[in-house]
């Protein structure tokens, strides 16, 4: 299966995590995405936005001492960082439409090499779950994705048009799977750093759309 | 002259005219805030055909939830950001009702559907948003570019009743809410004729809660309940503790 080549889930989202810059505002996704809150960056302070009006959660709360007033977008049982503030739905996706977001992390079925992607409904499906993410890839300033490389049956997800509804179009700006980092630069994906025992002709196999490779690759450190 | 009482003593009480085919919003996100004990009265009372409005379609047969009412036969419409779970394998006791046409859904995102509400409660008829442009809930809707950016246009989402939890209130209906409790709550006060609010806390006497500390104002409250402890209310539990 494809699904275990390459990168681990955590070093997917480690990965990610080193993309945050000091002061950012972090609003992750439910699922994969929570994985960046576990990863040590340092010196960087982040402040986690959750869209349940949570600004400033800290680590998950200790089994037995858990706030049950206090939850984070994944209706996880968190803590609260000194600075943290508390809104109402309103507020919170107002900061989120106004660009007040510097980066949501979201997870996703399909992305496309222009920048759409699609995380909402499955193909042939009725109904769907949206949350927040069409309001999240519609405001936040950056939107990176973290998703396996291929389905379980081996199909790209990463394509030239998504084939399923789009949650946003055009607003990808990095792409975050377990054969690599990539950008969708229009009408390719361009390969910024690959997995470690990956080589580039199995990446351009696995991938539905163009595949560009600078001279400058590295290896996902 | 004396504010309003505006305490009733049981949420039945305080829901019983809630006729067939009313809107209804509850807030809560995840459990906080969830008007668990509202929404169970609601049961009991027995209204059809209703409209609910809230985040998500979860709650199971016995979980307080629009679930379970939709498992009572007791919901034309949901409107709400999720008719599906948020993982493909996982299945929602909506979504098998909806699947074979027993209820209706508007699937909005989640925060339009906040903004939505908002804009009732203040007297905003519609508004231009970013959010679903380009989308196959945008399809056949009126847009109109700002700035260089398309926006699509979205009603306001007036509701008859709302259902809201809070962590204290005065007799008047002032509620202050805690931590992530407040979420929806506040929008979903302001967005409905009539809010019926449950509480925590003893219900304090008027002047108890600083003004300054009130997040939604009695203005938008009609009707406050003190709910029992548990077992005898409807109480979120301590995950890994056994339900009572």
């Amino acid at each position: 299966m494809s699904d275990s080549t390459g990168l681990s889930r955590q070093q997917m989202a480690d990965r990610i995590a080193r993309l945050f810059e000091d002061g950012w505002i972090v609003n992750l996704g439910v699922g994969m995405p929570t994985l960046c809150s576990n990863t040590d960056i340092g010196e960087t302070d982040i402040i986690y936005h959750s869209e349940n009006g949570v600004i400033g959660y800290g680590p998950i709360a200790p089994s037995g001492e858990e706030d049950l007033h206090l939850v984070n977008a994944g209706g996880q049982y968190v803590t609260l960082r000194p600075g943290a503030a508390v809104v109402h739905h309103a507020d919170s996706f107002a900061m989120i439409r106004a660009g007040r977001i510097d980066v949501t992390v979201l997870g996703a079925y399909e992305v496309a090499c222009n920048g759409d992607f699609a995380n909402w409904k499955v193909a042939g499906a009725k109904g769907g779950g949206i949350g927040g993410a069409m309001d999240l890839a519609a405001g936040a300033r950056n939107v990176f994705l973290i998703l396996e490389h291929t389905t379980r049956n081996g199909a790209p997800r990463l394509v030239r048009e998504c084939a399923i509804p789009a949650t946003a179009r055009g607003v990808v700006k990095k792409v975050m799977t377990n054969y690599g980092l990539f950008e969708p630069v229009g009408a390719a994906f361009r390969l910024l750093e690959i997995a470690p025992g990956i080589e580039v002709e199995q990446v351009r196999a696995a991938t539905g759309a163009e595949l560009v490779v600078g001279p400058d690759l590295r290896r996902v450190a | 002259m004396a504010l309003k009482n505006k305490v009733h003593p049981s949420c039945l009480e305080a829901i019983r005219d809630i006729p067939d085919g009313a809107t209804i919003g509850f807030g809560g996100f995840a459990l906080p805030g969830l008007p668990g004990n509202l929404i169970l009265a609601l049961a009991e009372q027995g209204a059809k055909d209703l409209t609910l409005v809230a985040n998500t379609t979860g709650g199971t047969r016995n979980d307080p939830g629009i679930g379970m009412l939709v498992a009572r036969g007791q919901v034309r419409k949901a409107i709400c950001a999720f008719t599906a779970a948020t993982r493909a394998s996982q299945k929602l006791p909506f979504t098998e009702f909806y699947e074979a046409g027993k209820v209706e859904a508007e699937l909005v995102p989640q925060g339009t559907l906040a903004e939505r509400l908002r804009a009732a409660g203040a007297g905003i008829p519609a508004f231009y948003t970013p959010t679903a442009v380009g989308t196959e809930l945008a399809e056949g809707r009126e847009t109109r570019t700002f700035g260089g950016r398309e926006y699509l246009l979205e009603a306001a989402l007036p509701l008859d009743y709302a259902f809201v939890r809070a962590w204290r209130a005065d007799t008047f209906g002032n509620l202050q809410y805690r931590r992530s409790q407040r979420n929806f709550n506040p929008v979903m006060a302001m967005a409905a004729r009539i809010t019926v609010a449950e509480v925590e806390e003893d219900i304090c006497p008027l002047g108890a809660i600083d003004p300054d500390q009130v997040h939604t104002a009695g203005v938008f409250v009609s009707r406050v309940v003190r709910i029992p402890p548990a077992p005898q209310a409807w109480w979120p539990q301590r995950p890994g503790s056994q339900a009572a």
